[in-house]
């Protein structure tokens, strides 16, 4: 297809996939955590606003729960059915962290899931909240296992390679390998900024709306909260992760910042914007601030890091893509830090839910951590190229002997059907997000004019984030 | 070690795809129904009894998944690479299923047809394409270099057609028996009618199957007639033939858990036939559950897991089966 290789198609296969399911558990991981806090204070506190804003999320937990078990289900077999030879290869390791996944996360989310959504009735109020909480439990602990059996491919240790095939010889090596804290505490910090943010979008759709429930006032902030006091910290966690990432995968950092070569006596600058051109070995249209780059990496103002000249062409992954992502994903975390700090400095002026620029903002900056999730994603992962294994196994050397026409059919079904389904999901979850907190209906007139002040005008950013269900479908 | 871990390993993947087996074949059952069932009402109280269990069913055949790549990584990458086109298949259906029990009760009105389609169909081709993979499986790979020989259509037999088939009445027997325990009234006595011949499909397939994988593959005959083995094995026959008199004694009247219990029966008994007739292969005919176990190191820490978690999943999954016991009434139920 396209003159593409199986190889190719392969990897656009796990890619495609990979993408599309990774941003229904960092939904999962995130509502989870949100829902347990919900329920947790309107138990403590009895305040009925916590309930509704547990009973409107829990709906959506649900839709967005079934899409990442499904695509989910993909993701567990395709090993098997593209990548046999990796499977092969590392099965002893990727295998148990993956059934310790299982037997430890999904089993503890399905059982008391189905209680959780559907057990008000059937159980005390404690146990179901012991529900909630071992639903949200789970989500973490999968997220531990998963990370951990990804970090393992990029700074693998703990293992010996017999006769071809990886055998473990140290399990906690293998577990606590070194880039595996840095992208547990990196993946879980996001997947809360991102529901932050998608709550936060929500809240502020409603407040555009002209809604002053105390629901939606009371989801608005605890967003906003939560964006002010998470982005810094995750700005924190991702320094360390890329000066851990330089450390033990050093072509990646050097195609992060398009950097090809140290000059002797010199700084490395920081390039803000650039085109890195893998076959004329350079950067091209370089935007740069002198000296920068060697304060962030080396936090010194003329350290070096290795080039990507110091590593052999076949070596090297793909600086355009992964330079391009990671300053997308840099970005946008520039503008949450940027949305968190306005939306203190509103609360501050008593005009929280007053201000449509912030309610905007806000508004727009919903989809921004699921976009984040996939640029950082696009750097590790491109970035970790042309390994599967980092310095063990090529990628070239896991992919099964599939045909480009047997891959190619594969791929099509699987792309129409995705866009098919989660296209629906995804508008569905929207749907459920502009129907609001149950007790909304017939509110917004009862809370004064809008802050718009026009209430009656369509909103046209709205519209364009959250397009209305009927033309949608 | 004394301990004979590919075993273990084996009884471990043998169980957890028996779980799916019988509980997601009772989802899956379901939606094999919804063709004879049309009425909206019905449908969601059917959908509704398995609502708050489904994906725990489902994960059996997750944990199913990630133990044989654990465990015996080459059939795990050699099967499911032969089986690349079955396997996409029986995905996609899953997927359609899966997502339709939520969409069907979050969808537009407009779209809630649409989704019913979406669970049937994906119900049949999700347990269709599971029993041709499993016919492809009994009908044997052979491995050169890490790769079965053959190409990509190689599983597409008159066998592994037929068990496609057959897993799909078997599945539909589950479904009819479950709803038989779950539900009341006119719609329990539906599917009481329905269920004989059912059944007696079951029945004849488990017939076809028995008759059908002896005479096509000696080693399996020979497994199974050379004496004293025979003697040790022929309970299952008789005990399957126990179970369908049960069963059709009990549908004469308003029965309520003993077609579901025989159900069970029948599934596992035939369960324990196919593996019998493999034995001691994970990829017949000839690749043996030593040959294609990864290192001890790797089978002793994931057995540690296993032994510890695996009986309190039980116990939680029958407490969640406990919570929502007894009959599902029609309109209720959803969150």
């Amino acid at each position: 297809m396209f003159g593409l290789t199986a190889l190719e198609l392969a990897r656009i296969q796990f890619g495609f996939t990979i993408s599309f399911h990774i941003i229904f558990p960092a939904i999962t991981i995130g509502l989870a955590a949100f829902l347990a806090v919900l329920e947790g204070m309107w138990l403590w506190k009895k305040d009925d606003a916590y309930l509704e804003l547990y009973h409107f999320w829990s709906r959506i937990f649900a839709v967005n729960f079934a899409m990442g078990v499904v695509s989910g289900l993909v993701m567990a077999y395709q090993f098997g059915t593209n990548w046999s030879f990796y499977s092969q290869f590392a099965g002893s390791i990727t295998g148990p962290l993956l059934a310790y996944e299982v037997l430890t996360a999904f089993f503890l989310e399905a059982g008391f899931l189905g209680v959780m959504l559907f057990g008000w009735n059937k159980v005390g109020r404690g146990l179901h909240f012991f529900a909630t909480l071992m639903v949200a439990l789970g989500t973490l602990i999968s997220a531990t296992w998963i990370l951990a059996s990804n970090s393992w491919m990029q700074t693998p240790q703990g293992h010996e390679v017999i006769n071809n095939v990886v055998v473990p010889v140290d399990w906690i090596a293998v577990i606590f390998n070194p880039s595996f804290p840095y992208r547990l505490a990196h993946m879980v910090t996001a997947a809360m900024l991102a529901t932050a943010l998608f709550v936060g979008a929500s809240g502020a759709w409603h407040l555009l709306r002209g809604s002053r429930h105390r629901a939606v006032k009371r989801m608005f902030s605890m967003a906003l909260w939560m964006v002010l006091f998470t982005t810094p910290l995750q700005i924190f966690i991702g320094d360390l992760h890329g000066l851990n990432t330089l450390e033990h995968q050093p072509a990646k950092i050097a195609a992060v910042e398009g950097h090809w070569e140290n000059i002797p006596g010199q700084g490395v600058p920081l390039i803000l914007f650039g085109i890195p051109d893998m076959d004329a070995e350079t950067t091209r249209y370089k935007v740069e601030i002198p000296n920068l780059g060697s304060l962030i990496l080396t936090h010194s103002l003329d350290g070096h890091f290795p080039g990507l000249k110091e590593f052999a062409a076949e070596d090297r992954p793909n600086s355009l893509i992964v330079f391009w992502a990671f300053r997308i994903m840099v970005g946008l975390g520039m503008l949450m830090l940027l949305l968190g700090l306005y939306g203190a400095w509103a609360r501050w002026r008593h005009r929280l839910y007053e201000s449509p620029a912030l309610a905007r903002f806000a508004l727009w900056m919903g989809p921004s951590g699921l976009i984040a999730i996939l640029a950082g994603w696009y750097v590790t992962e491109i970035g970790r190229q042309p390994w599967v294994v980092y310095g063990l196994m090529r990628t070239e050397d896991a992919v099964s002997n599939h045909s480009a026409l047997t891959l190619s059919v594969g791929l099509v079904v699987l792309v129409v059907m995705y866009l098919a389904i989660f296209g629906m999901g995804i508008a569905y979850v929207l749907k459920l997000v502009r129907q609001g907190p149950a007790a909304l209906g017939g509110d917004i007139a009862a809370h004064g004019p809008s802050i718009n002040q026009k209430p009656a005008r369509p909103l046209s950013a709205a519209d364009a984030v959250l397009p209305p269900t009927t033309d949608a479908q | 070690m004394g301990i004979d871990l590919p075993l273990i390993w084996f009884l471990i993947i043998g169980f957890s795809v028996m779980m799916y087996v019988i509980m997601d074949g009772f989802d899956l059952g379901i939606g094999i129904l919804f063709p004879f069932i049309p009425g909206r009402e019905d449908r969601d109280t059917m959908v509704n009894t398995v609502a708050p269990v489904w994906d725990g069913n489902e994960t059996w055949l997750v944990l199913g998944g990630a133990g044989l790549m654990a465990a015996f990584p080459l059939a795990y990458a050699v099967l499911l690479s032969a089986l690349y086109i079955p396997a996409l298949c029986f995905l996609a259906g899953l997927i359609w299923r899966g997502v339709s029990f939520e969409f069907r009760f979050k969808a537009d009105e407009a779209h809630k047809p649409f989704w019913d389609k979406a669970f049937m169909a994906g119900s049949f081709v999700a347990t269709f394409f599971q029993g041709v993979m499993l016919g492809a499986f009994l009908e044997g790979h052979q491995v050169v270099d890490g790769v079965a020989v053959g190409h990509v259509m190689s599983w597409l037999t008159p066998f592994s057609l037929f068990t496609g088939v057959g897993l799909v009445i078997a599945y539909a027997l589950l479904g009819a028996t479950w709803l038989i325990l779950k539900t009341e009234g006119d719609l329990q006595h539906r599917v009481i009618r329905m269920t004989r011949p059912i059944l007696l499909s079951t029945l004849a397939v488990i017939a076809a199957v028995s008759a059908w994988t002896p005479l096509a593959h000696p080693a399996i005959a020979a497994r199974w007639f050379a004496v004293p083995d025979f003697l040790f094995f022929a309970p299952v026959p008789l005990l399957v033939l126990v179970a369908a008199w049960a069963m059709l004694r009990s549908l004469k009247g308003t029965p309520h858990a003993v077609p579901f219990v025989g159900a069970l029966a029948l599934m596992f008994l035939g369960y324990s036939g196919l593996v019998i007739s493999i034995w001691p292969n994970i990829l017949p005919p000839e690749i043996s559950i030593r040959d294609a176990a990864a290192p001890p190191q790797t089978l002793g820490f994931a057995l540690v897991g296993a032994l510890l978690i695996i009986p309190v999943i039980l116990a939680y999954t029958a407490w969640s089966y406990y919570v929502f016991r007894g009959k599902v009434k029609a309109g209720e139920g959803y969150h």
